[in-house]
């Protein structure tokens, strides 16, 4: 009984916990690193004040958000107001169970893996129409409603782009789709080639399924303010802060998982030690798609919604849709390349 | 020793008495948000059960097209419209016996249902994906696009139908309305819009100053 009780309930726990704390810790750095590189970009110093160049920023920062008030706007919907930071977080940490950081290392080798996140980040988006609607403010509505429209445009393009690799791969399993990408060519056996575009697309639609920038009129700081999280302050605002980011670093490990090879080299096979799969490589490739989504943020000005609509609807789901017959030519002619699973 | 098929039935009851509440607070709750969300805790229920029965794909589909998509714009709707909720209790119990007699009748022919299947009881087969040793979606797709084909490509048809459908009753061309063309505006060039003609340099002749310059305090 004992014994069961530790393998079925605490050992679970504790690999999960392995995989939420870094997770933190990583949001808290990407956020500093998120401002050094925007200030560079904009000939700023970043924050430099707090601990080694800054880095304890964001530490200071999560202290200052806990301590301070949360404030619960007049007549706003007392339950829902509270409940809707939570379930914006869960599904973005909820995510992270079927994520393999490298050929052993994941939480649920799931077979119905890229169903799962698919699910899991389909569910972030009431955590925002709720907080909009619970907070009694027009702002937050008018953010709540921009925002529940653009997720569900970009969903089914990047479902699209998802059909595409599973087309490819054979599998809805994560860790066969990084084998299926397997080969003696390194970096030209990856999906992203035969995929190109498909790959483009992803990348953005999750730019906007995260409502970053330059997809940002959720929270349109210039137009409605804040967006849906207007109301908010002190640790539930910390919390819709946390699942932004979270969320930001799922699309990076999923693009570097789905099109990048995941933990492969991107050398081949015949060079050694750099031609050997690393879970640094992984680290690496989310770090570049990481980077990029702060890139964006410094370079584009925000899209006008209606832009935003035809990009979406017009642009990229009948891209997503041609390149799913492609890629059933490809897969049914043999054009690619598909390693084995396993 | 925790017996897992007790572990299971469990879980199953938990599942169907939670699905069972939230589908009743569907129907009572007063708040027409709250009861949106009772639905979509309804429907994660119900996935939750299709995952006990080992039915993985249908579980993550109802969630993903159900409580991804369709409650979505659900609740989108319901947050917009600003229902008069005392008007809407108004009617309950004028409309409470024919509510009745539609339950009575439901209900009678869902048992008519269950007793005719209970006399024509088979026992079911095993699972057929892990009798073939798929998984439970890889089976599905197989048996779909294989034995199913025909059936499906015309579910598929009539769905498209319904869409363009849909679209057809809403798209109405209205006189003067004004539209954007991206791909005009894209090749707009710099002549079209700003014409830049030579003259010889003037100097103004009347020199009296402007009276926005006097009033300046």
């Amino acid at each position: 009984m004992a014994d069961q009780l530790i393998n079925q309930l605490l050992l679970p726990l504790l690999y999960t916990l392995c995989v939420v704390l870094p997770l933190v810790i990583a949001v808290a750095l990407y956020v500093w690193w998120e401002r050094k590189v925007i200030g560079w970009m904009h000939v700023r110093m970043g924050p430099n004040k707090v601990g080694p160049f800054g880095l304890l920023q964001a530490f200071a920062d999560v202290v200052k958000l806990l301590l301070k008030e949360v404030i619960l706007p007049t007549s706003a919907n007392k339950s829902l107001y509270y409940l809707a930071p939570l379930i914006a977080l869960v599904p973005a940490l909820a995510a992270w169970a079927v994520i393999p950081f490298s050929d052993k290392a994941v939480l649920s080798n799931a077979n119905a893996g890229l169903l799962y996140l698919l699910a899991m980040t389909s569910l972030g988006v009431y955590g925002i129409i709720l907080a909009g609607w619970s907070s009694n403010s027009r702002y937050a509505l008018l953010g709540a409603m921009r925002s529940a429209a653009q997720v569900i445009s970009y969903e089914l393009a990047m479902g699209l782009c998802l059909v595409c690799v599973l087309v490819l791969s054979g599998s809805l399993n994560l860790t066969d789709i990084v084998h299926a990408q397997a080969g003696s060519k390194g970096l030209l056996d990856w999906f992203w080639l035969p995929l190109l575009p498909v790959f483009i697309v992803y990348f953005i639609s999750g730019v906007a399924e995260t409502n970053r920038a330059p997809f940002d009129v959720a929270e349109g700081e210039s137009e409605i303010v804040a967006g849906f999280h207007v109301e908010y302050s002190g640790s539930a605002f910390a919390l819709f802060f946390l699942a932004e980011y979270a969320n930001m670093i799922l699309v990076s490990f999923l693009a570097s998982i789905l099109f990048c090879g995941g933990w492969l080299s991107p050398f081949p096979a015949s060079v050694p030690v750099l031609g050997d799969a690393n879970p640094v490589w992984l680290a690496i490739k989310v770090f570049v798609f990481a980077t990029l989504f702060l890139w964006f943020r410094a370079t584009f000005p925000r899209y006008r919604y209606d832009q935003i609509m035809r990009l979406g609807w017009k642009v990229f789901i009948p891209i997503g849709i041609v390149w799913v017959l492609v890629a059933g030519c490809m897969k049914y002619y043999g054009w690619v390349h598909v390693g084995t699973g396993g | 020793m925790i017996d897992t098929s007790l572990f299971q039935l469990i879980c199953f009851y938990a599942f169907a008495a939670v699905t069972v509440v939230a589908a009743l607070s569907v129907i009572t709750l007063r708040n027409s948000v709250h009861a949106v969300l009772a639905l979509v805790l309804t429907f994660f229920s119900t996935a939750c059960i299709w995952m006990l029965a080992e039915a993985e794909f249908l579980a993550i589909a109802l969630i993903v097209v159900y409580v991804g998509a369709v409650m979505v714009l659900f609740l989108f709707v319901v947050m917009m419209l600003d229902i008069d909720q005392e008007k809407l209790r108004e009617g309950f119990v004028k409309f409470l016996p024919v509510g009745l007699v539609v339950a009575a009748v439901m209900l009678v022919e869902m048992l008519g249902l269950i007793g005719v299947r209970f006399m024509h009881a088979q026992t079911m087969g095993d699972n057929p994906a892990t009798a073939a040793g798929m998984s439970n979606t890889a089976w599905l797709g197989m048996a779909l696009y294989t034995q199913y084909l025909l059936p499906f490509e015309v579910a598929a048809l009539i769905l498209t139908v319904g869409v363009i459908a849909a679209v057809a009753l809403t798209l109405r061309h209205r006189v003067g309305a004004r539209k954007q063309h991206p791909s005009e505006q894209v090749a707009v060039k710099a002549s079209d819009r700003v014409r830049i003609i030579k003259m010889a340099a003037e100097r103004p002749t009347d020199s009296q100053p402007s009276p926005a310059q006097e009033s300046k305090p």
